[in-house]
């Protein structure tokens, strides 16, 4: 993409829609616990939001989130989801098995903050790689 | 070769709708998928994660390693997409940058010019 059209409505109604899609996606990953939602949806509606200022601002975007930032996001967040996996491991149990991450915390209360950082972790990995997928396609990757 | 096709399809379709007759009927519950862990998770998911949302209890919780292997392959997918279409950077001495070392570019070098791997003709 080399300018951002020439189009001041679209540019205007964009740059005032992708915080309320952000937001708006912050609230479906953490509440997933109570309602329908989750990781992999939030993640997708942040990357709408970045995607929507890649179509809308052009070159522009790249200083805001540069091309290196999505795959950079999506590893940390592959990263972070696996070490969560491997805390309770330290404590003699299986992969994932969030009742035994922290000792001296009650068995619930642990599974619902590891569900809860899974889902945080999920969201952050899809929303990097759906980044990744569409520079990569748009721009030819890094440079 | 039409007719065969629209004949084979007719078939096929009858062989799925015979099939239906085994299915158990809707909210059975001594249906295969009423009986097995489906009745824990009602039970006890919240019990046991205080987690109100079930669905997120099974995604996240019981099922987390299969959770954790759909979310390695969106990485997957974004890695190699990058792989797949990365515009190769030049190098400072004008030769292309990519994917592969310059070892690895003098060996294909020399198969290509017959020389064999290791220069010799072997």
């Amino acid at each position: 993409m080399t300018s951002r059209f020439e189009s001041v409505f679209l540019y205007v109604v964009a740059r005032a829609m992708v915080p309320l899609i952000q937001v708006f996606a912050f609230y479906v990953i953490t509440h997933g616990h109570y309602s329908p939602g989750g990781g992999f949806q939030g993640g997708v509606m942040l990357a709408a939001s970045i995607i929507l200022l890649r179509v809308s601002m052009g070159d522009e975007s790249y200083d805001r989130f540069p091309r290196e930032a999505g795959i950079v996001i999506a590893g940390f967040g592959a990263l972070a989801f696996a070490l969560l996996g491997f805390m309770s491991m330290l404590f003699g149990g299986n992969f994932l098995e969030y009742a035994l991450a922290v000792p001296g915390m009650s068995a619930d209360e642990l599974r619902y903050w590891g569900i809860f950082f899974a889902e945080v972790f999920i969201g952050f990995l899809v929303w990097g790689a759906l980044v990744a997928i569409y520079d990569a396609l748009e721009t030819g990757g890094v440079e | 070769m039409k007719l065969f096709a629209i004949i084979l399809i007719g078939i096929l379709a009858g062989f799925v709708v015979w099939g239906t007759n085994d299915l158990p009927e809707r909210g059975d519950p001594t249906s295969p998928a009423s009986t097995g862990v489906s009745t824990y998770y009602i039970e006890n998911a919240y019990t046991d994660s205080k987690t109100p949302n079930m669905v997120t209890a099974v995604l996240a919780d019981y099922r987390g390693f299969d959770t954790f292997g759909e979310a390695v392959v969106v990485v997957a997918a974004g890695l190699s997409c990058l792989l797949i279409l990365l515009r190769r950077r030049r190098r400072e001495d004008g030769t292309e940058g990519g994917l592969f070392s310059q070892a690895d570019a003098e060996k294909a070098a020399r198969m290509a010019a017959g020389e064999g791997l290791y220069g010799d003709g072997t």
